[in-house]
């Protein structure tokens, strides 16, 4: 079947099998291969990305489910200027990745969290990223680094 | 001011950032245009005679390749016959062979689940499944030996040709003359469970055989090891093979080198002469790739009555599972470690190793020590809980004191430096010891559903074991005045392009953003031994510092030709990176003249450095956990560590070591464990089933910044990679058991859920023994 997805901005079309995983879609037809796959139950977001703004894990979407709707990866986070956004900048002050394998899911579902709650407790922030595995940085700096980027950080009370 | 012990942030960073790391399933290179998917066809059984195979239906389905079974195995030579007498070890052998021989691909018996039996090659992946589906294997079953019990009773043999399912014995501990004179003594069985290592990314190797020559590249913690292991197995010439480690999604030990699923990937590509990629699934994983721990303890200690242990006994059995990999080597670690930081005179240890229908047992972050770490910190419990004092208290008592190291332990390891009482007390106080014990009391007296407790874990490990492997490391000055160092360590997340640079940088004043580091290519860098227990900064590290003095050296000769000055009369400015005559700035000359001025062949130099011995970094954990005594629920509120490892570079990836282990220490201890049932299938095969530890399940760690330098090298550093596992498992186990311990409750196994918790009270609000509740599941 033929699936049309806005990668990051641009028009991606393509002829695929009925059961193209959008993970795969990204990958092997975008060629954008910072989005991975770290299991097959939807347990780990490795594969997180953003569709239409919201956050997915990948592996359990259809191509043909996003067809004509927008997908953003980590790739496409960075400004055209190629300047970090806050999130990723966030991860590296705080050192919030170690192997890499996990970050560009991690990533997304920051961006997402953050989204959807600007100023979130840390408590929160854990609870958010429950679905986001991490085997290197025991999600201590991961945490750090969502707090710090969030925008509405300042207007946060002191825990 | 030197860059070390300051806080840098990581070099690695923006490309992991924005575009993702290269890791093997992502290599778009040139050599794999034509790239085939590998799937295998593995056992769904755990213990079986294979009678028959049917690989017709699956060659002709939709993009098969080829589907290749042991028949085709022709082009290997055969191992060679058992030798005499090999048939039970005494010693440490990795792995066995004789009787024990692990085959590449299944041969006439299947003995684990995940065992590989055939493969499938395909165009894509998704073929691969389909046609995987499509080979038939007839299966005749065999009774399943599962767990160290039914392996030691049972008349089921793994391996025909043996006698027993004990692999390797070692050492007796019987003699109960070292207790006469205690006067409290407490023995009992503790389990130290299997665990899953699961890196993020699992298993994944690319090979292309053309013209005589393989490239493989392969997610591993050691290329050049596995260039080793691949020329053996394959009957090749080293030099025919180059091996590339890209990056690498997290090892934690089950990547040492490589297993047979992987070797199995070059041998095809050879084979078929096509290129093949091979990526496991994580239910592949889960029951592929090796597994940890899976000791059964039997701890006895004994002392005085005011505090001091006077004997202690630890007698292990290893379950390797269906073949004896690193598995047999396990306890040799943990019984040289078994008395942790503890004087106590009289020890004895033995060991066992036993084979099962299960996944094979090799090393996982801490392999070996935090076993021994969870027995004695366990012991030292039940024996403060028997003499009715403050556990802290029996830990001070019995602490090796500073003015005795080096010291040698009755097993044998000497300890090269250490202040294990001020790592304890500096715990006690950042926690608030004496309040959270005073809170404790508060909330037994009120009777609370949701109790607190408080757990210790001091420990001593030891670090770059085979430190006599040494490591290696060239580093050149480049006429444009960058540097490349390449590395025999490999990197695989803990930063070792930031560390390596800063090293670089603080010797020779280069900035950090101009050195680039280079690892795991076996045609850039013939000579290396890799990353495993801890060894990268004290002997790779050492290495490239030792490597930068040595092209200073060159450099200063140089310099000195170019100035027409005395040798003697120059200096290096760190800071700006320039040579000039002492004082005088008019005579500066930068890097990239001095190189240039060097020529080709000029500021180059190779270090092969081998450690004196290993080092023992240490410290103390304590844990404080909340159980609700009606479910049961136990879960971790705090954690304080002191981890000293020495000397520390970069207190930035220090701490990220040290967060990483503590979470899978924690994970041990509450929640994670491989589970099969009877028949040997196993009952947490995926990650919906596997309860590996997520971000809500921890809190934020708090870290005390501890630094006793070693003398064994010249940096003065030690390894902090296993700290985390080795003191966070019993510290969270110990305050799970000390929260409900005013109800009669003395021990629980690991992981402490709430099942095994909630028996546990039960048990002894009845005035129960709970020895048994080990078993609930």
């Amino acid at each position: 079947m033929k699936v049309t997805v806005t990668v990051n901005g641009s028009q991606v079309e393509a002829e695929v099998a009925d059961r193209t995983l959008l993970v795969h879609f990204l990958r092997d037809v975008a060629n954008l291969t910072a989005t991975n796959v770290g299991c097959d139950t939807t347990s780990c977001g490795a594969c997180t990305v953003l569709l239409d703004g919201k956050s997915v894990k990948s592996c359990t979407v259809l191509a043909a489910q996003a067809d004509g709707r927008e997908v953003t990866t980590v790739e496409g986070l960075t400004d055209g200027s190629g300047e970090m956004h806050p999130v990723q900048r966030a991860f590296r002050a705080e050192h919030a990745l170690q192997c890499g394998f996990c970050t560009p899911g991690m990533v997304m579902a920051s961006v997402s969290l953050l989204d959807e709650n600007p100023s979130p407790t840390e408590e929160e922030v854990r609870s958010a990223l429950e679905g986001n595995l991490c085997r290197c940085t025991g999600y201590h700096n991961i945490v750090r680094a969502v707090l710090a980027a969030a925008p509405g950080a300042s207007e946060r009370r002191p825990s | 001011m030197s860059i070390l012990g300051t806080r840098v942030v990581r070099t690695e960073d923006p490309r992991l950032l924005t575009a993702g790391g290269t890791y093997v399933d992502d290599l778009r290179v040139p050599e794999l245009s034509d790239v085939a998917r590998v799937t295998f066809v593995r056992s769904p059984v755990a213990h079986a005679r294979i009678t028959g195979m049917d690989t017709g239906a699956a060659r002709q389905a939709p993009g098969v390749v080829a589907v290749l079974t042991i028949q085709d195995m022709d082009d290997l030579t055969p191992p060679p016959p058992p030798e005499p007498g090999s048939e039970v070890s005494e010693g440490a052998p990795l792995p066995l062979g004789g009787p024990w021989s692990e085959p590449l691909l299944a041969v006439d018996r299947v003995r684990y689940v995940g065992e590989p039996v055939a493969m499938v090659l395909t165009d894509d992946s998704y073929q691969g499944e389909d046609a995987a589906e499509l080979v038939s294997v007839d299966y005749e079953p065999l009774p399943a030996v599962v767990g160290i019990g039914s392996a030691l009773q049972t008349e089921t043999l793994l391996f025909p040709d043996t006698e027993l399912n004990v692999c390797v014995t070692s050492g007796e501990a019987t003699d109960d003359a070292i207790f006469e004179g205690c006067d409290a003594v407490v023995e009992r069985t503790i389990v130290n469970q299997r665990l899953a290592p699961m890196p993020m990314e699992g298993r994944a190797a690319a090979a292309r055989f053309a013209d005589g020559k393989l490239t493989y590249w392969v997610s591993t913690q050691n290329a050049q090891i596995t260039r080793f292991i691949l020329a053996g197995a394959l009957g090749m010439d080293p030099g025919t093979i180059r091996v590339i480690a890209p990056d690498v999604g997290g090892g934690f030990g089950a990547k040492v080198g490589i297993d047979r699923d992987a070797i199995l990937i070059a041998w095809a590509a050879r084979r078929t002469g096509r290129a093949l990629r091979w990526v496991e699934t994580r239910s592949e994983n889960l029951v592929g790739m090796t597994h940890g721990r899976a000791q059964e303890q039997t701890i006895k200690i004994g002392g005085t009555r005011d505090g001091r242990v006077l004997a202690y006994r630890l007698d292990v059995v290893q379950d390797t599972g269906a073949y004896p990999r690193m598995g047999g080597f396990l306890p040799f670690l943990t019984k040289l470690m078994a008395v942790g930081p503890y004087d106590i005179p009289n020890v004895q240890t033995a060991s066992r190793v036993v084979v099962t229908n299960t996944t094979p047992i090799s090393a996982y972050r801490g392999a070996g020590r935090p076993e021994a770490t969870a027995a004695i910190e366990r012991a030292i419990d039940l024996y403060a809980a028997e003499i009715g004092m403050d556990p802290a208290e029996v830990r001070r008592k019995n602490l090796i004191p500073p003015d005795k190291f080096p010291y040698t332990t009755p097993t044998g390891a000497t300890y090269d430096t250490g202040d294990y009482a001020t790592a304890l007390d500096k715990v006690l106080a950042a926690a608030g010891y004496g309040e959270l014990r005073a809170e404790q009391a508060r909330r037994r007296e009120r009777g609370d559903v949701v109790q607190l407790g408080i757990g210790l874990a001091s420990y001593v490990e030891i670090t770059a074991a085979d430190a006599a492997a040494g490591e290696t490391a060239r580093l050149a000055v480049n006429g444009d005045g960058t540097a490349t160092v390449y590395t025999g360590s490999s990197a695989h997340g803990q930063g070792h392009h930031t560390a390596w640079a800063m090293l670089v940088e603080s010797e020779l004043g280069i900035p950090m953003d101009k050195v680039t580091v280079i690892h795991g290519d076996t045609d850039l860098i013939p000579e290396g031994v890799g990353t495993y227990a801890s060894r990268s900064l004290q002997l790779g590290g050492v290495a490239v510092h030792k490597a930068a003095l040595d092209v200073k050296d060159q450099a200063r000769r140089v310099a000195a030709d170019m100035i027409e000055a005395a040798e003697s009369d120059l200096e290096l400015d760190t800071e700006t990176g320039n040579w000039q005559v002492r004082g005088d700035p008019g005579t500066r000359r930068t890097w990239a003249e001095v190189a240039t001025h060097a020529g080709a062949d000029g500021l180059v130099a190779f270090v092969q450095y081998v450690g004196g011995a290993p080092t023992f970094p240490f410290g103390t954990h304590l844990a404080v956990a909340e159980v609700d005594t009606e479910t049961g629920k136990a879960r971790l509120i705090r954690h304080v560590t002191v981890d000293d490892a020495g000397t520390v570079v970069s207190p930035v990836l220090a701490e990220g070591q040290r967060h990483g282990g503590i979470a899978q220490g924690v994970a041990q201890a509450l929640l994670e464990e491989m589970v099969y049932d009877a028949d040997g299938n196993p009952l947490t095969g995926t990650l919906a089933d596997y309860a590996a530890i997520s971000a809500a399940e921890l809190p934020s760690f708090e870290l005390i910044p501890s630094e006793t330098p070693t003398t064994i090298n010249p940096l003065g550093v030690k390894g902090i990679g296993e700290a985390g596992t080795i003191g966070a498992t019993p510290a969270t186990q110990n305050a799970v058991i000390d929260a409900v311990s005013y109800l009669g409750v003395t021990h629980i196994d690991m992981p402490t859920t709430p099942a095994r918790v909630w028996a546990a009270i039960s048990a002894g609000a009845d005035g129960r023994d709970n020895t048994e509740n080990g078993e609930a599941q």
